[in-house]
C-alpha cells in the first residue's frame, strides 16, 4: 500500500532548464522498423568489452548470445534479430571520443525469429544469486544512460542489509521522455521487475521516484502499485539533476552517499525504471536485453516520439521513421542536452545506453555566444549539486594546476553541466573539468610507467651486480678449494622485496670479499648461506631493514630501507 | 558531412554578463530618480560624461591590448563602473573631475590588471578614492537638497556650470554648496557639539519630529533628502536580490554590521554618536551595500565568505566614519575588504557532497 506520504529531502543546487518534453509525448510509443543491417558494438556498457563468440558467416536467431561477458564488470551482447553475421570489425561507435571499436554486424533475414528461451515460472522460489545470474546473462545494464551492469547493483554482498530500493523514474534531463512513456504505457512490467529486484536484494521497502512534470506516469504507476506492501510512489519537485543517483538517494532518504562510496553503503540501491522492466522480461519471459525505448526528438524531427528500437539499428533509420529533415540538423545529440554528447555521424547505431536522440536545429540551440572572462559571480557554486567551487576548479584547471584542482575535489564532479548552464560568461566549465581529469589520469599512468621503468632499471643493476658477484665467488672458490659452498644462487626475482634482499646479499658478500680476501671468504659464504636460509624460512613477510654500512665506491645500492618503498632505493 | 560535436551541455540558460550588468544599472534607477529630485540635474550630466569617458577609455585600451572591442564594450561592465562613479561625485563637479576619475578607474584599476574579471579592486571605488585624495575640495563641495537650498540651478545652468564653470549672475558657488550631513556631523562633533545640536543646525529637527512618530527610537533617519536616495538604492537592491542577480549575504552583512556597531555606540552615548538609522541612510551606505560591495569580481565567493566580507565592510565603514579622517568610508572599507577577499576565499570553502567533516 502506498501509505503515509513519504518525507522528501532537499539537495543542493540544481537548475530548471526548459523542459522540451511535450515534443515527444504527443504520440504513443511505437515499434521501430526492422533494419536491414545492425551494427552491435561489443562495448555498450561500463566495464570490459564483451568477447565475441560467433564468427563471420554464422547465422543467429533473435536473442542468441553473440558476445559473452569478459570479467565481472561486463555484459554480454545478444543478437537483436535473426540473421547472418556479415562482419566483425572496428566500426565507429556512439561515444564522446568519436572512436571506433570492435563490432558485430548482422544482416537481418527479415524473419525476426526468436531463439528458444526458458522463462522462470516463479521468481520467489529462485535463489537471488541465480536471479542475478540470469540478469547478468541477459545482458542487462542500467538503462538510465550510464550502462552499469545491473546484476552488480543487485548484489548487496553478505554483510550489507538493503533497506530501500529506489526505482528512478525521475528523468530530469530535458527532452527525454522514454521512461515517462514506459511508465505510462507499461507500468506492470516495471512493477514486476521491481518485485524481482526487491527479492534479489531482500530490500525492506521500495520507492518509485517520479518528477512532478510527469503526472500521467505518476497516476499510472500509482494504479499499478495498489495493494503492494512497502511500496511508495514519490512525486518529487522537478529539478535537474535530481535523477543523478546520489542526489536522488538524498532526496528520498536524506542520506548523503559518501564520496567514493556507493548508495549501497547507506543501505540503498537505485535502479532505473526501464532496467526494472528489462529485468521483468528477462526473468518472466526469458528474453535477453535486445531493444529499448528511445526518444527521437528535437526541432528537426517532424514526428517526434518514442520508438522501441533494436540495438544496432542505425540512428539514421529511426530518424527517417520520424521524418527528420536532414539539412535542418545542426547538432545530433545522444542522451539529454545537459549530459549527452554530440554525434558526428548519422549512421552510428543505437546501443544499450541510447535513451534519446535529439536532432536539434540551429534556432533551437541558439546562436553561438562568445566566451567571456569569469566575473566570479558564483552562480556556478550556487547550482552545483555536489557543492563544489566550480570557479576555483576552473581557475586551477585552466592554469593546469592539477594538484590544486584535486584539492578542490575535482573528482567529485559529476559533470552534470549545471555550472556551464548558468554561467553568464558562457565558459564551458565542464569541458575544463573533463580536461583536468583526463590530464590527471594521463599523469598517473605516466607515473606508473616511470615507476615500472625505474624498477626494471634497478633490477638490471642488481642483476649485473649479482653476476659480478658470482664471478668473483667462482674465482674465490678456485683460489680456495676448501670452500664447499656454492656462490649464492639468486632465487627467482619477484618484486621489490626480493630485490632488496638480493641487494643486501650482494652487498654483504661483496663487502666481505673486498675486505678480507681468502681467509674470510669462507665465513662470508657461510654468512650468505645462513642469510639465504633465513630468507627462505620467512620469505612471506617483508624483510625488515637491516642497515648495512655503506661504503662509498663499494656499493651500487644503499639498502637503508628494504620495506618496499621504491623511492628509498637510490641508485648512486 | 559530419556534424559539429561540441561538448555538453547543449542547452544554456538565457543569461549573459550584459544582462547582469544591465539589470544592475536598471536597479539604480529609483536611487538616481531620488537623487535628481533632491539634488538637481547635475548627477544626470555627470553620468553622461562618465559613460562617454568609460566607453572611450575601455575601447581604447582594448584596442591597444588587441582584444575584441565589441563584445567587451557591450558587456556593460564599463558602463556600470561609470554610473557608479558618477553617483559618488558631488552633483556640481566640474567635468574634468568626472573624466579623471572614470579614466583612472577604467584604465588603471580595470584594464591594466587584465580587464573584466581580473581586477582585484573595485574600479569605481579606486576611481573615487583617487579623486577624494587628489581633489578634496572639489569632492566635498556638495549642494544641499533642494528643499534646504537658498538657490538651486536648473538643467541648463547645471550643465553650463559643470562644463564651463559659469554660474548665472548673482549666484556664487559657495552659496550653492554645503557639506554633506556626514561631513557636518563629523566637523561639529569635533568641535564638541552633540548630535542633537548638529541635527538642529542642519535643519533636521522638523524631519525628526515627523519621523519620530514612525521610528521613535531612532529619530530622523538620515540627512534630509539623503534618506530618500538611500531608500531608492535599497529598493533597487532588494529588486536585484529578488531577481537573483545578487545574493542577500553581502548587503545584509554590510548593513547589519554597520547597524549593530552604530547601535552599540549610540546606546552607550547618544550625545556623541549618530543613530544607527542615520548611518544606514546617510552617505553611500545603501549604494555601497547593494551595488558596490556586491561586485562579484572583487568580493568573496562563498556564501560564508560573503558574510565575513560584508561584515568587514560594515565595521570598517563605521570605524572610519566615526574615528577616521574622512566623513564617509564605504569606498575605503570596500577596498580594504577587496584585499581580504582572496584570503577569505581560501579559508571559507563549502563542504563538498559526500565529504563528511571529521
Amino acid at each position: 500500500m502506498t501509505s503515509a506520504p513519504l518525507r522528501l529531502w532537499d539537495f543542493h543546487g540544481g537548475v530548471h532548464p526548459e523542459q522540451h518534453k511535450l515534443i515527444s509525448t504527443q504520440e504513443p510509443s511505437q515499434q521501430a522498423r526492422l533494419p536491414r543491417r545492425l551494427i552491435l558494438p561489443l562495448h555498450q556498457h561500463i566495464g570490459e568489452a564483451a568477447e565475441v563468440v560467433v564468427e563471420v558467416g554464422d547465422t543467429v536467431l533473435k536473442g542468441e548470445k553473440i558476445a559473452r561477458a569478459n570479467g565481472y564488470v561486463s555484459a554480454p551482447v545478444h543478437a537483436p534479430t535473426s540473421g547472418k553475421i556479415v562482419d566483425i570489425a572496428e566500426y565507429p561507435i556512439p561515444h564522446p571520443s568519436g572512436l571506433s571499436a570492435l563490432s558485430v554486424v548482422i544482416e537481418s533475414d527479415g524473419r525476426d525469429q526468436w531463439v528458444e528461451y526458458s522463462p522462470e515460472q516463479d521468481y520467489t522460489e529462485v535463489n537471488p544469486s541465480h536471479l542475478r545470474n540470469i540478469i547478468r546473462e541477459s545482458g542487462i545494464v542500467g538503462l538510465g544512460g550510464a550502462g552499469f551492469p545491473a546484476f552488480i547493483k543487485l548484489n548487496p554482498g553478505s554483510q550489507k542489509k538493503i533497506k530501500t530500493l529506489i526505482l528512478n523514474g525521475v528523468e530530469c534531463e530535458p527532452y527525454i521522455t522514454c521512461d515517462d512513456m514506459l511508465m505510462r504505457e507499461d507500468p506492470q512490467s516495471i512493477i514486476e521487475g521491481m518485485r524481482i529486484m526487491r527479492h534479489a536484494l531482500q530490500a525492506e521497502e521500495c520507492v518509485i521516484a517520479i518528477e512532478d512534470n510527469k503526472p500521467q506516469a505518476y497516476e499510472s504507476i500509482c494504479r499499478a502499485v495498489k495493494g503492494i506492501d512497502g511500496v511508495h510512489v514519490a512525486l518529487v519537485p522537478t529539478r535537474y539533476p535530481q535523477g543523478s543517483e546520489k542526489q536522488l538517494v538524498q532526496v528520498i532518504t536524506g542520506k548523503e552517499v559518501p564520496s567514493n562510496g556507493l548508495a549501497l553503503h547507506v543501505g540503498v540501491v537505485c535502479h532505473n525504471v526501464s532496467t526494472a522492466a528489462a529485468v521483468y522480461r528477462a526473468i518472466h519471459l526469458g528474453q535477453p536485453l535486445i531493444s529499448r525505448l528511445v526518444t527521437v526528438t528535437g526541432e528537426a524531427v517532424k514526428r517526434p516520439r518514442n520508438l522501441e528500437v533494436l540495438f544496432g539499428t542505425p540512428i539514421e533509420e529511426i530518424l527517417q521513421q520520424c521524418d527528420v529533415e536532414r539539412e535542418q540538423i545542426e547538432r545530433l545529440v545522444m542522451g539529454g542536452p545537459m549530459m549527452g554528447f554530440a554525434l558526428h555521424d548519422i549512421s552510428l547505431p543505437v546501443i544499450k545506453t541510447t535513451n534519446c536522440v535529439i536532432a536539434a536545429t540551429r534556432a533551437e540551440l541558439g546562436l553561438d555566444r562568445p566566451v567571456m572572462p569569469c566575473i566570479r559571480c558564483g552562480a556556478c557554486a550556487d547550482v552545483c549539486p555536489v557543492k563544489l567551487l566550480p570557479q576555483q576548479l576552473y581557475w586551477h584547471a585552466r592554469a593546469r594546476e592539477l594538484d590544486k584542482a584535486q584539492e578542490y575535489d575535482l573528482f567529485d564532479c559529476i559533470e552534470c553541466g549545471c555550472c556551464s548552464y548558468v554561467c553568464p560568461s558562457n565558459i564551458p566549465l565542464v569541458q575544463f573539468y573533463r580536461f583536468a581529469k583526463g590530464a590527471i589520469w594521463t599523469q598517473e599512468q605516466e607515473h606508473k610507467k616511470s615507476d615500472q621503468a625505474r624498477q626494471r632499471h634497478d633490477f638490471r643493476l642488481m642483476r649485473i651486480e649479482r653476476e659480478k658477484q658470482e664471478r668473483e665467488a667462482k674465482r674465490a672458490k678456485k683460489k680456495a678449494p676448501r670452500a664447499k659452498a656454492a656462490p649464492p644462487k639468486a632465487p627467482p626475482v619477484d618484486g621489490e622485496k626480493m630485490a632488496a634482499k638480493m641487494a643486501e646479499r650482494a652487498t654483504e658478500a661483496r663487502e666481505s670479499a673486498a675486505a678480507a680476501r681468502k681467509t674470510e671468504i669462507q665465513a662470508a659464504l657461510e654468512r650468505v648461506q645462513a642469510k639465504k636460509k633465513r630468507a627462505a624460512s620467512n620469505n612471506s613477510g617483508a624483510t625488515t631493514g637491516t642497515a648495512t654500512p655503506t661504503q662509498p665506491g663499494n656499493l651500487d645500492k644503499t639498502d637503508d630501507d628494504a620495506s618496499g618503498s621504491d623511492s628509498n632505493q637510490k641508485v648512486q | 558531412m559530419p556534424f559539429n560535436t561540441p561538448t555538453s551541455p547543449h542547452q544554456l540558460a538565457p543569461t549573459s554578463i550584459t544582462r547582469v550588468m544591465l539589470l544592475v544599472i536598471l536597479a539604480l534607477v529609483p536611487g538616481i530618480g531620488a537623487y535628481v529630485w533632491f539634488f538637481g540635474w547635475g548627477v544626470v550630466i555627470n553620468i553622461c560624461i562618465a559613460l562617454v569617458t568609460a566607453l572611450g577609455c575601455e575601447a581604447l585600451i582594448l584596442k591597444l591590448r588587441q582584444r575584441p572591442v565589441l563584445p567587451f564594450l557591450s558587456d556593460g561592465s564599463a558602463a556600470l563602473t561609470a554610473v557608479l562613479i558618477a553617483l559618488t561625485l558631488p552633483p556640481l563637479s566640474p567635468w574634468w573631475l568626472t573624466v579623471i576619475g572614470v579614466a583612472f578607474a577604467i584604465i588603471i584599476a580595470k584594464q591594466l590588471y587584465g580587464g573584466l574579471g581580473y581586477n582585484p579592486f573595485n574600479p569605481a571605488m579606486v576611481g573615487y578614492v583617487m579623486l577624494l585624495i587628489s581633489f578634496p575640495r572639489e569632492m566635498t563641495s556638495w549642494i544641499p537638497p533642494s528643499a534646504l537650498a537658498d538657490s538651486s540651478l536648473g538643467f541648463i545652468d547645471t550643465a553650463l556650470f559643470i562644463l564651463f564653470s559659469t554660474l548665472p549672475d548673482g549666484v556664487t558657488f559657495d552659496a550653492l554648496t554645503e557639506a554633506t550631513p556626514l561631513d557636518s556631523l563629523k566637523t561639529h562633533l569635533a568641535l564638541g557639539n552633540t548630535v542633537d545640536e548638529v541635527r538642529a543646525q542642519l535643519g533636521l529637527e522638523e524631519e525628526a519630529s515627523r519621523i519620530l512618530s514612525v521610528i521613535p527610537i531612532f529619530g530622523a533617519i538620515g540627512g534630509k533628502g539623503w534618506e530618500w536616495v538611500g531608500g531608492g538604492f535599497l529598493l533597487g537592491g532588494l529588486w536585484l536580490i529578488y531577481q537573483k542577480v545578487i545574493s542577500w549575504h553581502i548587503p545584509v552583512a554590510t548593513l547589519g554590521s554597520l547597524f549593530i556597531a552604530s547601535s552599540l555606540f549610540y546606546f552607550i552615548d547618544p550625545e556623541h554618536y549618530a543613530t544607527p538609522m542615520f548611518h544606514l541612510f546617510s552617505g553611500a551606505a545603501m549604494l555601497g551595500a547593494f551595488f558596490i560591495a556586491t561586485d562579484p569580481v572583487t568580493a568573496a565567493a562563498s556564501n560564508r565568505g560573503k558574510i565575513i566580507y560584508g561584515c568587514g565592510i560594515g565595521l570598517f565603514t563605521y570605524v572610519i566614519r566615526t574615528w577616521g579622517g574622512y566623513p564617509d568610508a564605504i569606498a575605503f572599507a570596500v577596498l580594504l575588504m577587496n584585499m581580504c577577499a582572496p584570503l577569505i576565499d581560501h579559508y571559507f570553502k563549502s563542504s563538498v557532497f559526500g565529504h563528511k567533516k571529521g
